[in-house]
């Protein structure tokens, strides 16, 4: 705006200044606690000047928490189920809208409602069905025929058990049928007068077309997938599989020691650190993924 | 959501859909049943064979004739519309300051949008550091006087710690809202206001903040449905206090989760779960009701 405001334009500074301290105040304690050493990172009060002992640290949390695995576990897990969101998403939506059948409707409701089942309040029976997933199946045949079948699939400790769960997608889904209602109608009948059938359509024209709501969409997911923790927590009890995350939790201060705080603030950047590259790096494209997804 | 332009096929979109289905059938409807029959019955004695027993109301009665958990839905309002408050406040003072465009400013836009990418618990454990009793930022008070701050000690202490945890993590997403929500009103309105003679602080006033309105409860409806039942407040307790001290900050999603699985009450967990899956539905209705009517965003 082409106008003078000298005070008010002091007062929004500051007023920035303020709110970026308060953003980064959090990430430069991090940061400081994990170069002090022990008794450094005890001191009251705090010194806010960075120690010597970064490396030290960082080796320490590495080993004591086993990250070298854990972080893979986690990057495999994010990877997994960014794909997998954006290929679940893209086909459903095709199948939504560009059909014409009275159940579509119904197949974007019920994806829609599984919006309103985190999995925080079916925990125990998702837990249960990780546990044995053709559970359904077998009742289902056995109420229908009357034959018991032994049909077993077990999916804790498993990378298909840390990704199926959380893999299915109702925001996702929504992003890209928004999409395929932005494009106009003439390039479906322009395609369709070429003699491409639906198949060829959504490999050749869609999918191209939808790199940039991939690309927001893929930031998002792997944003969301890193950080997930209540879930790998729950169905990984074998180190193997363990995620970043949940290896986390082994750095927190025992009671009945010397909190090691500098180890464990070593330990919480090495795991922030990938999502947030992510999220500075690609600020543009997750910003969009968050914004439009939400509409 | 009508294309004139659709393709016929019998299987393909079957086919399309059929993966999407399978895993919502398996790992949402087939876990949302199960809540609902533990939730009006009860597991036969001693884990033994044989079908549960149908109680009908009995277990939500157990639930409401418990005081602890009366407890802890306190808790969870208190928990949610704090950190509610607290963290739109403070993103919305960020979002319109940076909306003034000064010199600089997408320099702290790129800045307050991080605390979105840590995740829960690592947020809760660094916060357990900068406020803990003993070490860290905040324990200088604690040299002025014994246990002026111990969130370890004290249950309030503990609640204000796991506000602040939520409220930080949710500045970052709320603030990316706020921008785009002020971006995407008409410079040209603001360019004709400003022409009438208005100034900066009266075009928020009466000019951004009502355009703004659908954007804020949009965010209110989300940060309080986030903070009552999100995988956040459940990371950040878990991390910080796990419910306590002396069940202080047990909010009700960390009370569910640890009913299930320490102590092992699976009605009891399954009717709470369904209570909460209400309220969800009812901030839902909300959501719907009001903002579809009134989207002003493009």
């Amino acid at each position: 705006m082409i106008e003078r405001t000298p005070i008010l334009n002091m007062v929004t500074y500051f007023i920035m200044i303020v709110g970026l301290l308060l953003i980064l105040g959090p990430f430069w304690m991090i940061f400081t606690a994990s170069t002090q050493s022990l008794a450094q990172v005890n001191a009251v009060p705090f010194t806010l000047l960075p120690g010597a002992d970064f490396l030290h640290n960082l080796q320490a949390a590495w080993h004591r928490a086993n990250l070298g695995p854990a972080m893979l576990n986690s990057l495999i897990m994010a990877l997994l189920v960014m794909v997998g969101k954006i290929v679940l998403a893209s086909i459903s939506a095709f199948a939504i809208v560009y059909f014409k059948s009275p159940l579509r409707h119904v197949f974007f409701w019920l994806v829609f409602m599984t919006l309103m089942l985190p999995l925080e309040v079916r925990v125990v029976p998702t837990y249960n069905i990780a546990a044995d997933v053709f559970e359904p199946v077998r009742w289902l045949i056995q109420t229908l025929t009357g034959i018991e079948l032994s049909l077993q699939w077990n999916l804790l400790n498993s990378y298909s058990g840390l990704v199926l769960p959380v893999i299915a997608t109702a925001t996702g889904t929504f992003l890209y049928r928004q999409f395929y209602m932005t494009l106009p109608d003439e390039l479906t009948e322009a395609a369709k007068m070429d003699g491409a059938r639906p198949l060829r359509f959504f490999i050749d024209i869609l999918l191209p077309l939808s790199r940039t709501n991939m690309l927001a969409l893929a930031t998002i997911m792997f944003v969301y997938a890193w950080n997930q923790y209540l879930w790998p927590k729950l169905m990984t009890t074998e180190a193997d599989y363990q995620t970043a995350m949940v290896a986390m939790t082994t750095l927190v201060p025992n009671i009945n020691s010397l909190p090691e705080w500098n180890v464990s603030m070593a330990g919480a950047l090495i795991i922030m650190l990938p999502p947030l590259i992510i999220v500075a790096v690609l600020q543009r494209w997750f910003v969009r993924g968050l914004v439009s997804t939400e509409k | 959501m009508n294309k004139r332009a659709v393709f016929k096929s019998r299987w393909l979109p079957i086919l399309f859909a059929l993966p999407q289905l399978l895993l919502i059938f398996f790992f949402f409807y087939w876990p949302a049943t199960s809540v609902l029959t533990w939730a009006f019955s009860l597991e036969p004695a001693f884990g033994g064979a044989g079908d549960r027993l149908f109680v009908g109301w009995d277990n939500f009665r157990e639930v409401f004739a418990d005081r602890e958990y009366w407890q802890s839905v306190t808790l969870s309002l208190v928990f949610a519309f704090t950190a509610t408050a607290l963290s739109m406040f403070i993103a919305f003072v960020l979002a319109i300051c940076v909306d003034r465009q000064l010199k600089g400013s997408g320099l702290f836009r790129f800045f307050y949008i991080w605390p979105y990418a840590i995740a829960a618990p690592a947020v809760g454990l660094a916060f357990r550091f900068i406020f803990a009793p003993e070490s860290g930022l905040i324990a200088i008070v604690n040299t002025w006087s014994p246990d002026l701050w111990n969130p370890a000690k004290f249950g309030s202490h503990a609640m204000i710690l796991v506000i602040i945890c939520f409220a930080w993590k949710w500045i970052g997403y709320n603030f990316i809202f706020m921008t785009a929500g002020l971006q995407s009103i008409p410079r040209s309105l603001i360019e004709a206001s400003s022409m009438d003679g208005s100034g900066p602080v009266r075009r928020a006033i009466d000019l951004q903040i009502p355009l703004l309105a659908p954007t804020l409860f949009f965010l209110l409806v989300l940060n309080l449905t986030e903070s009552f039942v999100g995988p956040d407040t459940y990371g950040i307790v878990d991390l910080t206090t796990e419910g306590g001290p002396n069940g202080a900050t047990n909010v009700m999603v960390y009370r569910i989760v640890s009913e299930a699985f320490q102590g092992l009450n699976y009605s009891g967990a399954a009717s709470q779960s369904l209570i909460l899956i209400g309220l969800i539905m009812v901030f839902t209705f909300i959501q719907f009701r009001f903002v579809e009517r009134r989207v002003h965003y493009k």
